[in-house]
Protein backbone atom coordinates (compact mmCIF):
# COMPACT_ATOMS: atom_id res chain seq x y z
CA UNK A 1 0.00 0.00 0.00
CA UNK A 2 1.38 3.19 -1.03
CA UNK A 3 -0.79 6.15 0.34
CA UNK A 4 0.81 8.99 -1.51
CA UNK A 5 -1.46 11.15 -0.64
CA UNK A 6 0.51 13.95 -2.12
CA UNK A 7 -1.13 13.81 -5.60
CA UNK A 8 -4.41 13.09 -4.41
CA UNK A 9 -5.63 16.75 -5.34
CA UNK A 10 -4.47 16.28 -8.93
CA UNK A 11 -6.40 13.23 -8.87
CA UNK A 12 -9.68 15.12 -7.03
CA UNK A 13 -9.34 17.99 -9.51
CA UNK A 14 -9.61 15.86 -12.27
CA UNK A 15 -12.01 13.78 -11.13
CA UNK A 16 -13.87 17.24 -10.96
CA UNK A 17 -13.05 18.12 -14.21
CA UNK A 18 -14.03 15.07 -16.30
CA UNK A 19 -16.88 15.19 -13.17
CA UNK A 20 -18.29 18.39 -14.77
CA UNK A 21 -18.57 17.24 -18.45
CA UNK A 22 -20.59 13.94 -17.15
CA UNK A 23 -22.84 16.48 -15.18
CA UNK A 24 -23.43 18.78 -18.57
CA UNK A 25 -23.90 15.55 -20.72
CA UNK A 26 -25.92 13.70 -18.07
CA UNK A 27 -28.38 17.25 -17.90
CA UNK A 28 -29.09 16.93 -22.01
CA UNK A 29 -30.33 13.08 -20.60
CA UNK A 30 -32.57 14.40 -17.58
CA UNK A 31 -33.69 17.55 -19.83
CA UNK A 32 -35.27 14.44 -22.17
CA UNK A 33 -36.09 12.21 -19.60
CA UNK A 34 -38.10 14.71 -17.65
CA UNK A 35 -40.29 15.24 -20.45
CA UNK A 36 -40.36 11.88 -22.51
CA UNK A 37 -39.47 9.33 -19.37
CA UNK A 38 -37.25 7.93 -21.58
CA UNK A 39 -33.48 7.50 -22.30
CA UNK A 40 -32.09 9.09 -25.54
CA UNK A 41 -29.17 6.65 -26.64
CA UNK A 42 -27.77 9.40 -29.04
CA UNK A 43 -27.35 12.31 -26.62
CA UNK A 44 -23.78 11.37 -27.00
CA UNK A 45 -23.73 11.37 -30.68
CA UNK A 46 -25.55 14.72 -30.79
CA UNK A 47 -22.96 16.15 -28.74
CA UNK A 48 -20.03 15.07 -30.72
CA UNK A 49 -21.97 16.23 -34.12
CA UNK A 50 -21.76 19.46 -32.06
CA UNK A 51 -18.03 19.12 -31.22
CA UNK A 52 -17.35 18.50 -34.79
CA UNK A 53 -19.37 21.53 -35.71
CA UNK A 54 -16.93 23.65 -33.05
CA UNK A 55 -13.73 22.20 -35.22
CA UNK A 56 -15.15 23.09 -38.76
CA UNK A 57 -15.62 26.43 -37.67
CA UNK A 58 -12.79 26.98 -35.36
CA UNK A 59 -10.36 25.13 -37.52
CA UNK A 60 -11.13 24.45 -40.50
CA UNK A 61 -12.90 28.19 -41.26
CA UNK A 62 -10.92 29.91 -38.61
CA UNK A 63 -13.52 31.33 -36.76
CA UNK A 64 -13.33 33.11 -33.41
CA UNK A 65 -13.46 29.85 -30.50
CA UNK A 66 -16.33 31.25 -28.70
CA UNK A 67 -18.46 32.13 -31.52
CA UNK A 68 -18.05 28.59 -33.23
CA UNK A 69 -19.17 26.90 -29.91
CA UNK A 70 -21.93 29.56 -29.93
CA UNK A 71 -23.14 28.79 -33.25
CA UNK A 72 -22.75 24.91 -32.44
CA UNK A 73 -24.77 25.33 -30.13
CA UNK A 74 -27.61 26.72 -31.71
CA UNK A 75 -27.09 24.66 -34.80
CA UNK A 76 -27.35 21.50 -32.25
CA UNK A 77 -30.38 22.94 -30.93
CA UNK A 78 -31.97 22.80 -34.48
CA UNK A 79 -31.11 19.50 -34.64
CA UNK A 80 -32.15 18.12 -31.82
CA UNK A 81 -36.00 19.94 -32.17
CA UNK A 82 -36.01 18.28 -36.00
CA UNK A 83 -34.70 15.10 -34.50
CA UNK A 84 -38.20 15.23 -32.19
CA UNK A 85 -40.01 16.23 -35.10
CA UNK A 86 -39.45 13.64 -37.31
CA UNK A 87 -38.18 10.89 -35.58
CA UNK A 88 -39.81 10.96 -32.18
CA UNK A 89 -43.15 12.47 -32.17
CA UNK A 90 -45.08 10.40 -34.71
CA UNK A 91 -44.54 7.65 -32.45
CA UNK A 92 -47.45 6.90 -29.06
CA UNK A 93 -45.46 8.61 -26.29
CA UNK A 94 -46.51 6.24 -24.08
CA UNK A 95 -44.93 3.08 -25.90
CA UNK A 96 -41.13 3.64 -24.84
CA UNK A 97 -39.77 0.50 -26.94
CA UNK A 98 -40.38 2.35 -30.52
CA UNK A 99 -38.63 5.04 -29.44
CA UNK A 100 -35.93 3.67 -27.80
CA UNK A 101 -35.19 1.79 -30.59
CA UNK A 102 -34.94 4.51 -32.78
CA UNK A 103 -32.68 7.00 -30.10
CA UNK A 104 -30.27 3.70 -30.64
CA UNK A 105 -30.74 3.60 -34.47
CA UNK A 106 -29.58 7.39 -34.47
CA UNK A 107 -26.42 6.84 -31.99
CA UNK A 108 -25.31 4.40 -35.04
CA UNK A 109 -26.57 6.87 -37.97
CA UNK A 110 -24.57 9.48 -36.77
CA UNK A 111 -21.66 7.96 -35.83
CA UNK A 112 -21.33 6.24 -39.06
CA UNK A 113 -21.81 9.18 -40.77
CA UNK A 114 -19.82 11.26 -38.76
CA UNK A 115 -17.21 8.35 -39.75
CA UNK A 116 -17.13 8.69 -43.16
CA UNK A 117 -17.36 12.70 -43.67
CA UNK A 118 -14.43 13.01 -40.45
CA UNK A 119 -12.62 9.61 -40.41
CA UNK A 120 -11.64 8.14 -36.96
CA UNK A 121 -8.58 10.33 -36.48
CA UNK A 122 -8.46 12.30 -33.72
CA UNK A 123 -8.23 15.58 -35.21
CA UNK A 124 -6.88 18.81 -32.93
CA UNK A 125 -8.90 21.42 -31.16
CA UNK A 126 -8.46 24.85 -29.73
CA UNK A 127 -8.52 24.57 -26.06
CA UNK A 128 -10.51 27.78 -24.67
CA UNK A 129 -8.72 27.62 -21.74
CA UNK A 130 -5.47 25.62 -22.33
CA UNK A 131 -2.74 27.92 -22.42
CA UNK A 132 -2.25 31.58 -21.88
CA UNK A 133 0.60 32.72 -24.54
CA UNK A 134 3.70 34.37 -23.41
CA UNK A 135 3.34 33.53 -20.25
CA UNK A 136 7.74 32.59 -19.89
CA UNK A 137 8.43 33.80 -16.22
CA UNK A 138 11.59 35.79 -15.85
CA UNK A 139 14.49 33.76 -15.28
CA UNK A 140 12.98 30.65 -17.25
CA UNK A 141 13.69 28.63 -20.47
CA UNK A 142 11.24 26.75 -22.41
CA UNK A 143 11.84 23.00 -22.94
CA UNK A 144 9.71 20.79 -25.57
CA UNK A 145 10.48 16.69 -25.82
CA UNK A 146 11.95 15.92 -29.14
CA UNK A 147 8.60 14.89 -30.78
CA UNK A 148 6.66 18.25 -29.27
CA UNK A 149 4.00 15.96 -27.00
CA UNK A 150 5.54 17.86 -23.92
CA UNK A 151 6.24 21.39 -23.09
CA UNK A 152 8.72 22.05 -20.38
CA UNK A 153 9.89 25.68 -18.43
CA UNK A 154 13.35 25.45 -16.97
CA UNK A 155 12.89 27.55 -13.98
CA UNK A 156 15.56 30.10 -12.25
CA UNK A 157 16.39 26.94 -10.17
CA UNK A 158 17.23 24.42 -12.92
CA UNK A 159 14.19 22.26 -12.00
CA UNK A 160 12.27 21.47 -15.15
CA UNK A 161 8.63 21.55 -14.75
CA UNK A 162 5.72 20.62 -17.23
CA UNK A 163 3.21 22.73 -17.82
CA UNK A 164 1.69 20.78 -21.01
CA UNK A 165 1.55 17.94 -22.35
CA UNK A 166 -0.84 15.92 -24.84
CA UNK A 167 -1.67 18.51 -26.75
CA UNK A 168 1.67 20.58 -27.14
CA UNK A 169 3.42 20.02 -30.82
CA UNK A 170 6.75 21.56 -31.80
CA UNK A 171 5.32 25.01 -33.34
CA UNK A 172 2.88 25.46 -30.09
CA UNK A 173 5.29 24.78 -27.90
CA UNK A 174 6.44 28.14 -28.38
CA UNK A 175 3.20 29.66 -27.60
CA UNK A 176 3.09 27.44 -24.86
CA UNK A 177 2.70 28.98 -21.35
CA UNK A 178 1.93 27.78 -17.60
CA UNK A 179 -1.69 26.18 -18.23
CA UNK A 180 -2.36 25.74 -14.62
CA UNK A 181 -2.45 27.50 -11.07
CA UNK A 182 -0.99 25.69 -8.28
CA UNK A 183 -3.43 24.94 -5.71
CA UNK A 184 -2.17 23.17 -2.43
CA UNK A 185 0.64 21.44 -4.42
CA UNK A 186 -1.91 19.81 -7.22
CA UNK A 187 -2.46 21.59 -10.59
CA UNK A 188 -5.55 23.47 -11.10
CA UNK A 189 -5.79 23.71 -14.99
CA UNK A 190 -6.99 26.45 -16.37
CA UNK A 191 -9.14 24.18 -18.58
CA UNK A 192 -10.39 22.50 -15.31
CA UNK A 193 -11.48 26.04 -14.02
CA UNK A 194 -13.10 27.41 -17.63
CA UNK A 195 -15.32 23.53 -17.25
CA UNK A 196 -16.44 24.46 -14.29
CA UNK A 197 -17.68 27.76 -15.13
CA UNK A 198 -18.86 26.37 -18.13
CA UNK A 199 -21.07 24.19 -16.04
CA UNK A 200 -21.97 26.91 -13.61
CA UNK A 201 -23.68 29.05 -16.86
CA UNK A 202 -25.22 26.20 -18.17
CA UNK A 203 -26.69 25.58 -15.19
CA UNK A 204 -27.86 29.34 -14.51
CA UNK A 205 -29.03 29.55 -17.84
CA UNK A 206 -30.88 26.17 -17.15
CA UNK A 207 -32.79 27.69 -13.95
CA UNK A 208 -33.36 31.19 -15.82
CA UNK A 209 -34.96 29.13 -18.65
CA UNK A 210 -37.10 27.08 -16.87
CA UNK A 211 -37.53 29.23 -13.90
CA UNK A 212 -38.47 32.29 -15.44
CA UNK A 213 -39.73 31.99 -19.18
CA UNK A 214 -43.12 30.91 -20.37
CA UNK A 215 -41.78 28.23 -22.41
CA UNK A 216 -39.44 27.00 -19.61
CA UNK A 217 -43.29 27.36 -17.35
CA UNK A 218 -44.78 24.83 -20.23
CA UNK A 219 -41.92 22.23 -20.26
CA UNK A 220 -42.36 21.65 -16.48
CA UNK A 221 -45.76 21.20 -16.73
CA UNK A 222 -45.55 18.94 -19.57
CA UNK A 223 -42.90 16.97 -17.38
CA UNK A 224 -45.11 16.65 -14.27
CA UNK A 225 -48.41 16.31 -16.32
CA UNK A 226 -48.78 16.32 -20.07
CA UNK A 227 -52.92 15.45 -20.55
CA UNK A 228 -53.59 18.78 -18.15
CA UNK A 229 -50.86 20.53 -19.81
CA UNK A 230 -52.46 20.25 -23.11
CA UNK A 231 -55.97 20.74 -21.28
CA UNK A 232 -54.20 24.34 -20.55
CA UNK A 233 -53.16 24.94 -24.08
CA UNK A 234 -49.76 24.10 -23.94
CA UNK A 235 -48.65 22.42 -27.84
CA UNK A 236 -47.19 19.16 -25.83
CA UNK A 237 -45.19 18.52 -29.22
CA UNK A 238 -43.30 21.58 -29.56
CA UNK A 239 -42.63 22.04 -25.80
CA UNK A 240 -41.38 18.36 -26.04
CA UNK A 241 -38.80 20.05 -29.51
CA UNK A 242 -37.82 23.01 -27.09
CA UNK A 243 -36.51 20.11 -24.70
CA UNK A 244 -34.70 18.30 -27.30
CA UNK A 245 -33.13 21.73 -28.37
CA UNK A 246 -31.78 22.65 -24.45
CA UNK A 247 -30.88 18.95 -24.73
CA UNK A 248 -28.56 19.17 -27.38
CA UNK A 249 -27.21 22.47 -26.30
CA UNK A 250 -26.30 21.38 -23.39
CA UNK A 251 -24.69 18.02 -25.03
CA UNK A 252 -22.99 20.33 -27.05
CA UNK A 253 -21.84 22.50 -24.81
CA UNK A 254 -20.21 19.18 -22.25
CA UNK A 255 -18.56 18.04 -25.92
CA UNK A 256 -17.03 21.21 -26.46
CA UNK A 257 -15.40 21.63 -23.70
CA UNK A 258 -13.81 18.34 -22.90
CA UNK A 259 -12.57 17.89 -26.85
CA UNK A 260 -9.39 19.85 -25.82
CA UNK A 261 -8.81 17.72 -22.92
CA UNK A 262 -9.28 14.58 -25.21
CA UNK A 263 -6.47 15.56 -27.42
CA UNK A 264 -9.42 16.90 -30.10
CA UNK A 265 -12.77 15.51 -31.40
CA UNK A 266 -13.29 11.73 -33.51
CA UNK A 267 -16.38 10.40 -33.68
CA UNK A 268 -15.93 8.05 -31.48
CA UNK A 269 -15.27 10.32 -28.62
CA UNK A 270 -18.13 10.64 -26.51
CA UNK A 271 -19.10 6.28 -26.06
CA UNK A 272 -17.24 6.58 -23.17
CA UNK A 273 -18.46 9.38 -21.84
CA UNK A 274 -21.74 8.82 -22.43
CA UNK A 275 -21.77 5.91 -20.08
CA UNK A 276 -19.89 7.88 -17.73
CA UNK A 277 -23.03 10.33 -17.42
CA UNK A 278 -25.49 7.56 -17.70
CA UNK A 279 -24.38 6.50 -14.36
CA UNK A 280 -24.65 10.27 -13.44
CA UNK A 281 -28.01 10.44 -14.10
CA UNK A 282 -29.25 7.07 -12.63
CA UNK A 283 -26.88 8.27 -9.33
CA UNK A 284 -28.32 11.78 -9.40
CA UNK A 285 -32.30 10.67 -10.26
CA UNK A 286 -33.44 10.74 -14.04
CA UNK A 287 -36.25 13.20 -13.47
CA UNK A 288 -33.64 15.43 -11.38
CA UNK A 289 -31.46 18.25 -12.86
CA UNK A 290 -29.57 19.45 -9.80
CA UNK A 291 -28.64 15.56 -9.42
CA UNK A 292 -27.50 15.09 -12.85
CA UNK A 293 -25.07 17.76 -11.82
CA UNK A 294 -23.97 16.30 -8.53
CA UNK A 295 -24.11 12.94 -9.94
CA UNK A 296 -21.60 13.65 -12.69
CA UNK A 297 -18.84 15.22 -9.78
CA UNK A 298 -19.64 12.00 -7.98
CA UNK A 299 -18.77 9.85 -11.04
CA UNK A 300 -15.89 11.38 -11.92
CA UNK A 301 -14.25 11.44 -8.55
CA UNK A 302 -15.01 7.62 -7.83
CA UNK A 303 -13.26 7.25 -11.28
CA UNK A 304 -10.10 9.27 -10.49
CA UNK A 305 -9.98 8.75 -6.80
CA UNK A 306 -11.16 5.75 -6.10
CA UNK A 307 -10.25 4.02 -8.96
CA UNK A 308 -6.97 5.85 -10.37
CA UNK A 309 -5.81 6.86 -7.11
CA UNK A 310 -6.67 4.60 -4.72
CA UNK A 311 -6.74 1.46 -6.99
CA UNK A 312 -3.61 2.49 -9.27
CA UNK A 313 -1.25 4.31 -7.13
CA UNK A 314 -2.31 3.38 -3.32
CA UNK A 315 -2.96 -0.52 -4.33
CA UNK A 316 -0.53 -0.24 -7.34
CA UNK A 317 -2.70 -3.01 -9.63
CA UNK A 318 -2.75 -0.65 -12.80
CA UNK A 319 -5.12 -3.07 -14.15
CA UNK A 320 -7.89 -0.78 -11.78
CA UNK A 321 -7.74 1.40 -14.94
CA UNK A 322 -9.42 -0.37 -17.24
CA UNK A 323 -12.20 -0.95 -14.59
CA UNK A 324 -13.00 2.44 -14.85
CA UNK A 325 -16.19 1.76 -17.32
CA UNK A 326 -17.54 -1.32 -15.83
CA UNK A 327 -17.44 0.61 -12.38
CA UNK A 328 -19.76 3.48 -13.87
CA UNK A 329 -22.18 0.37 -14.96
CA UNK A 330 -21.87 -1.29 -11.58
CA UNK A 331 -23.10 1.97 -9.99
CA UNK A 332 -26.34 2.07 -12.28
CA UNK A 333 -26.59 -1.04 -11.31
CA UNK A 334 -26.43 -0.71 -8.00
CA UNK A 335 -28.19 2.78 -7.72
CA UNK A 336 -30.99 0.95 -9.80
CA UNK A 337 -31.47 -2.16 -7.61
CA UNK A 338 -31.31 0.17 -3.98
CA UNK A 339 -32.46 3.20 -5.07
CA UNK A 340 -34.21 3.59 -8.14
CA UNK A 341 -35.11 7.01 -8.26
CA UNK A 342 -31.56 8.08 -7.53
CA UNK A 343 -29.96 10.60 -4.93
CA UNK A 344 -32.54 13.13 -5.63
CA UNK A 345 -35.46 11.85 -7.92
CA UNK A 346 -38.96 11.82 -7.76
CA UNK A 347 -39.83 8.87 -6.06
CA UNK A 348 -43.30 8.25 -7.99
CA UNK A 349 -46.19 7.91 -5.40
CA UNK A 350 -49.26 7.48 -7.41
CA UNK A 351 -52.78 8.50 -5.57
CA UNK A 352 -55.57 6.59 -6.55
CA UNK B 1 -84.44 31.64 -25.08
CA UNK B 2 -81.05 31.97 -23.31
CA UNK B 3 -78.49 31.26 -25.71
CA UNK B 4 -76.41 28.66 -25.98
CA UNK B 5 -73.10 28.38 -24.98
CA UNK B 6 -72.67 24.68 -26.22
CA UNK B 7 -74.96 22.38 -28.57
CA UNK B 8 -73.71 19.08 -29.04
CA UNK B 9 -75.04 17.02 -31.80
CA UNK B 10 -74.62 13.31 -32.60
CA UNK B 11 -71.46 13.54 -30.80
CA UNK B 12 -69.43 9.89 -31.40
CA UNK B 13 -65.58 9.33 -29.73
CA UNK B 14 -63.94 5.92 -29.82
CA UNK B 15 -60.65 4.51 -28.41
CA UNK B 16 -59.23 3.01 -30.50
CA UNK B 17 -61.54 -0.25 -31.75
CA UNK B 18 -63.58 0.85 -28.60
CA UNK B 19 -67.00 3.17 -29.43
CA UNK B 20 -67.74 4.83 -26.11
CA UNK B 21 -69.78 7.50 -27.06
CA UNK B 22 -72.59 6.58 -29.14
CA UNK B 23 -74.37 9.74 -30.74
CA UNK B 24 -75.06 12.39 -28.13
CA UNK B 25 -77.41 15.14 -28.05
CA UNK B 26 -77.14 17.77 -25.24
CA UNK B 27 -76.91 21.46 -24.77
CA UNK B 28 -75.80 24.02 -22.53
CA UNK B 29 -77.19 27.25 -22.07
CA UNK B 30 -75.27 30.21 -21.69
CA UNK B 31 -74.81 31.21 -17.54
CA UNK B 32 -76.71 27.35 -16.51
CA UNK B 33 -75.28 24.75 -14.53
CA UNK B 34 -75.98 21.45 -16.34
CA UNK B 35 -75.13 18.01 -14.95
CA UNK B 36 -74.58 14.48 -16.24
CA UNK B 37 -74.96 11.73 -14.63
CA UNK B 38 -74.48 8.25 -15.40
CA UNK B 39 -72.60 4.85 -13.79
CA UNK B 40 -68.83 4.14 -14.28
CA UNK B 41 -67.94 3.45 -17.87
CA UNK B 42 -71.08 5.13 -19.28
CA UNK B 43 -68.64 7.69 -20.81
CA UNK B 44 -69.12 11.08 -18.88
CA UNK B 45 -65.06 11.72 -18.58
CA UNK B 46 -65.43 10.77 -22.41
CA UNK B 47 -67.81 12.92 -23.16
CA UNK B 48 -65.80 16.08 -21.56
CA UNK B 49 -62.29 14.84 -23.26
CA UNK B 50 -64.37 14.78 -26.23
CA UNK B 51 -64.94 18.60 -26.14
CA UNK B 52 -61.83 19.67 -25.32
CA UNK B 53 -60.45 17.61 -28.45
CA UNK B 54 -58.58 14.64 -26.36
CA UNK B 55 -59.45 11.87 -28.35
CA UNK B 56 -60.77 10.86 -31.89
CA UNK B 57 -64.79 12.42 -32.31
CA UNK B 58 -67.38 12.51 -34.93
CA UNK B 59 -70.33 14.54 -34.71
CA UNK B 60 -70.46 18.63 -34.30
CA UNK B 61 -69.65 20.59 -31.15
CA UNK B 62 -70.92 24.24 -31.25
CA UNK B 63 -69.61 26.91 -29.19
CA UNK B 64 -71.39 30.18 -29.45
CA UNK B 65 -72.67 29.06 -33.08
CA UNK B 66 -68.96 28.22 -34.09
CA UNK B 67 -68.06 24.53 -34.88
CA UNK B 68 -65.14 23.52 -32.61
CA UNK B 69 -65.21 20.09 -33.20
CA UNK B 70 -62.05 19.95 -35.42
CA UNK B 71 -60.48 22.78 -33.57
CA UNK B 72 -56.97 22.60 -31.77
CA UNK B 73 -57.56 21.91 -27.97
CA UNK B 74 -55.51 25.29 -27.29
CA UNK B 75 -57.82 26.92 -29.79
CA UNK B 76 -60.31 25.53 -27.95
CA UNK B 77 -59.08 27.21 -24.37
CA UNK B 78 -58.40 30.15 -26.18
CA UNK B 79 -62.03 30.80 -26.69
CA UNK B 80 -62.73 30.04 -23.02
CA UNK B 81 -63.35 26.42 -22.27
CA UNK B 82 -61.46 25.27 -19.33
CA UNK B 83 -61.65 21.62 -17.88
CA UNK B 84 -60.59 20.19 -14.75
CA UNK B 85 -60.14 16.61 -15.04
CA UNK B 86 -60.80 13.73 -13.41
CA UNK B 87 -58.06 13.10 -10.85
CA UNK B 88 -57.69 17.28 -10.04
CA UNK B 89 -54.74 17.37 -12.64
CA UNK B 90 -52.64 19.32 -10.80
CA UNK B 91 -49.17 19.37 -11.49
CA UNK B 92 -47.53 17.90 -8.49
CA UNK B 93 -44.28 19.15 -9.32
CA UNK B 94 -44.89 22.93 -9.74
CA UNK B 95 -45.80 25.43 -6.88
CA UNK B 96 -48.97 26.17 -6.54
CA UNK B 97 -48.09 29.58 -8.28
CA UNK B 98 -46.54 28.13 -10.85
CA UNK B 99 -49.93 25.33 -11.29
CA UNK B 100 -51.77 28.85 -11.15
CA UNK B 101 -49.97 30.75 -13.72
CA UNK B 102 -49.65 27.83 -16.32
CA UNK B 103 -53.64 27.78 -16.07
CA UNK B 104 -53.24 31.45 -17.81
CA UNK B 105 -51.03 29.94 -20.58
CA UNK B 106 -52.87 31.01 -23.47
CA UNK B 107 -53.38 34.62 -22.33
CA UNK B 108 -51.64 37.26 -23.30
CA UNK B 109 -52.94 40.55 -21.26
CA UNK B 110 -51.26 41.64 -18.38
CA UNK B 111 -53.54 40.80 -15.72
CA UNK B 112 -52.38 37.63 -14.70
CA UNK B 113 -51.18 38.59 -11.83
CA UNK B 114 -54.51 40.40 -10.38
CA UNK B 115 -56.02 37.44 -11.11
CA UNK B 116 -53.84 35.22 -9.27
CA UNK B 117 -53.91 37.59 -6.31
CA UNK B 118 -58.28 37.15 -6.88
CA UNK B 119 -58.23 33.20 -7.01
CA UNK B 120 -55.76 33.67 -3.65
CA UNK B 121 -58.48 35.70 -2.38
CA UNK B 122 -61.70 33.06 -2.70
CA UNK B 123 -59.08 30.44 -1.63
CA UNK B 124 -57.03 32.06 1.04
CA UNK B 125 -55.74 28.31 1.64
CA UNK B 126 -53.71 28.46 -1.83
CA UNK B 127 -51.75 31.49 -0.66
CA UNK B 128 -50.94 30.07 2.40
CA UNK B 129 -49.25 27.78 0.37
CA UNK B 130 -48.45 29.50 -2.76
CA UNK B 131 -44.69 27.91 -2.92
CA UNK B 132 -45.68 24.66 -1.87
CA UNK B 133 -45.25 22.32 -4.62
CA UNK B 134 -48.84 21.13 -5.42
CA UNK B 135 -47.80 17.61 -5.26
CA UNK B 136 -47.82 18.38 -1.09
CA UNK B 137 -51.50 19.56 -1.17
CA UNK B 138 -54.01 17.76 0.49
CA UNK B 139 -56.93 16.33 -1.54
CA UNK B 140 -59.26 19.04 -1.00
CA UNK B 141 -56.88 21.42 -1.61
CA UNK B 142 -55.67 20.14 -4.61
CA UNK B 143 -59.12 20.30 -6.04
CA UNK B 144 -59.12 24.04 -4.69
CA UNK B 145 -56.08 24.66 -6.70
CA UNK B 146 -57.39 22.73 -10.17
CA UNK B 147 -60.52 24.75 -10.22
CA UNK B 148 -58.49 28.19 -9.59
CA UNK B 149 -56.14 26.99 -12.51
CA UNK B 150 -58.52 26.15 -14.69
CA UNK B 151 -60.78 29.39 -13.60
CA UNK B 152 -57.00 31.54 -14.80
CA UNK B 153 -57.61 31.12 -18.42
CA UNK B 154 -61.02 33.78 -17.87
CA UNK B 155 -63.33 30.91 -18.87
CA UNK B 156 -66.29 31.53 -19.95
CA UNK B 157 -67.09 27.43 -19.62
CA UNK B 158 -65.85 25.21 -17.02
CA UNK B 159 -65.57 21.54 -17.25
CA UNK B 160 -65.90 19.83 -13.70
CA UNK B 161 -64.91 16.11 -14.22
CA UNK B 162 -66.09 14.76 -10.83
CA UNK B 163 -64.42 17.31 -8.15
CA UNK B 164 -65.99 15.45 -5.39
CA UNK B 165 -63.91 12.60 -6.01
CA UNK B 166 -61.97 11.60 -3.20
CA UNK B 167 -63.26 13.73 -1.24
CA UNK B 168 -64.76 14.40 2.42
CA UNK B 169 -68.11 15.23 2.44
CA UNK B 170 -67.92 18.35 4.44
CA UNK B 171 -64.91 19.37 1.69
CA UNK B 172 -67.37 18.25 -0.83
CA UNK B 173 -70.45 20.78 0.05
CA UNK B 174 -68.12 23.99 0.43
CA UNK B 175 -66.62 22.90 -3.04
CA UNK B 176 -69.93 23.04 -4.52
CA UNK B 177 -70.89 25.95 -2.50
CA UNK B 178 -67.95 27.83 -4.55
CA UNK B 179 -69.03 26.45 -7.68
CA UNK B 180 -73.24 27.74 -7.03
CA UNK B 181 -71.54 30.96 -5.89
CA UNK B 182 -69.19 31.62 -9.26
CA UNK B 183 -72.11 30.74 -11.09
CA UNK B 184 -74.82 33.39 -9.53
CA UNK B 185 -71.78 35.58 -9.47
CA UNK B 186 -70.10 35.74 -12.28
CA UNK B 187 -72.61 33.45 -14.44
CA UNK B 188 -70.36 31.13 -15.43
CA UNK B 189 -71.15 28.25 -17.49
CA UNK B 190 -70.70 25.22 -15.40
CA UNK B 191 -70.77 21.22 -17.14
CA UNK B 192 -70.36 19.06 -14.73
CA UNK B 193 -70.13 15.23 -14.44
CA UNK B 194 -70.43 13.82 -11.24
CA UNK B 195 -71.37 10.49 -9.05
CA UNK B 196 -72.62 12.75 -5.92
CA UNK B 197 -76.22 13.51 -8.21
CA UNK B 198 -77.57 14.71 -4.82
CA UNK B 199 -75.48 17.48 -4.75
CA UNK B 200 -74.99 17.75 -8.44
CA UNK B 201 -78.62 18.09 -9.00
CA UNK B 202 -79.22 20.48 -6.60
CA UNK B 203 -77.12 22.75 -7.88
CA UNK B 204 -77.98 22.14 -11.61
CA UNK B 205 -80.40 23.55 -13.58
CA UNK B 206 -80.71 21.02 -16.04
CA UNK B 207 -79.76 17.35 -16.38
CA UNK B 208 -78.56 14.29 -18.65
CA UNK B 209 -78.19 10.89 -17.86
CA UNK B 210 -76.02 8.50 -19.76
CA UNK B 211 -75.90 4.73 -19.95
CA UNK B 212 -73.54 3.27 -22.11
CA UNK B 213 -72.82 6.27 -24.39
CA UNK B 214 -75.87 7.60 -25.11
CA UNK B 215 -78.70 9.53 -23.30
CA UNK B 216 -80.94 7.69 -21.66
CA UNK B 217 -82.83 10.64 -19.76
CA UNK B 218 -82.92 14.63 -19.77
CA UNK B 219 -84.31 17.11 -17.92
CA UNK B 220 -84.78 20.24 -15.64
CA UNK B 221 -82.48 19.43 -12.65
CA UNK B 222 -85.70 19.74 -9.96
CA UNK B 223 -87.87 16.73 -12.62
CA UNK B 224 -84.78 14.60 -13.12
CA UNK B 225 -84.23 14.78 -8.92
CA UNK B 226 -88.14 13.45 -8.62
CA UNK B 227 -88.02 10.89 -11.30
CA UNK B 228 -88.22 7.22 -9.76
CA UNK B 229 -85.69 5.71 -12.21
CA UNK B 230 -83.08 8.44 -11.27
CA UNK B 231 -83.93 7.88 -7.69
CA UNK B 232 -83.22 4.64 -8.04
CA UNK B 233 -80.41 4.77 -9.87
CA UNK B 234 -78.30 7.65 -8.26
CA UNK B 235 -80.07 9.23 -5.08
CA UNK B 236 -80.20 5.83 -3.23
CA UNK B 237 -83.72 6.16 -2.78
Amino acid sequence: MNWNFEILPDFIFNGLRDGAVYGTVALALVLIFKATTLINFATGELAMLGAFFVYVLNVEQGWWLWLSIAVAMAVSAVIGAAVERALVRPFDPDDHLPVVLITLGLFLIINAVAGDIWNYQVRRVNDPFGHFPSWVPNGSELKTSSDGTIACLKNADGDLVEVARGTADADMCEMVGRTFFEVIGARLHYRTIGTWIGLALALIALAIILGKTKAGLAFRAVSSNAESARLVGVNTGRTLGFGWALASVFGTLGAALVSPALGGVNPNMMLTILIYALAAAALGGLDSLGGAVIGGLVVGLIKSVLVSWFGVVVLGQAYFSILQLAMAFLLILIVLLFRPAGLFGTRRIERV
Amino acid sequence: MTDMMLKVENLHARYGAVEVLRGLDFEVPDGNVVVMLGANGAGKTTTLRALCNMCTTSGTIEMEGDDISRSKTADIVRRGVAHVPQGRGTFPELSVMDNLKIGAYTRKDKEVSADVDRWFEIFPRLEERRDQLAGSLSGGEQQMLAVARALMCRPRLLLLDEPSLGLAPLIIEDLFERFAQLNKETGLTMLLVEQNANLALDMADYGYVIESGEIALHGPAEQLKNDPAVQEAYLGA
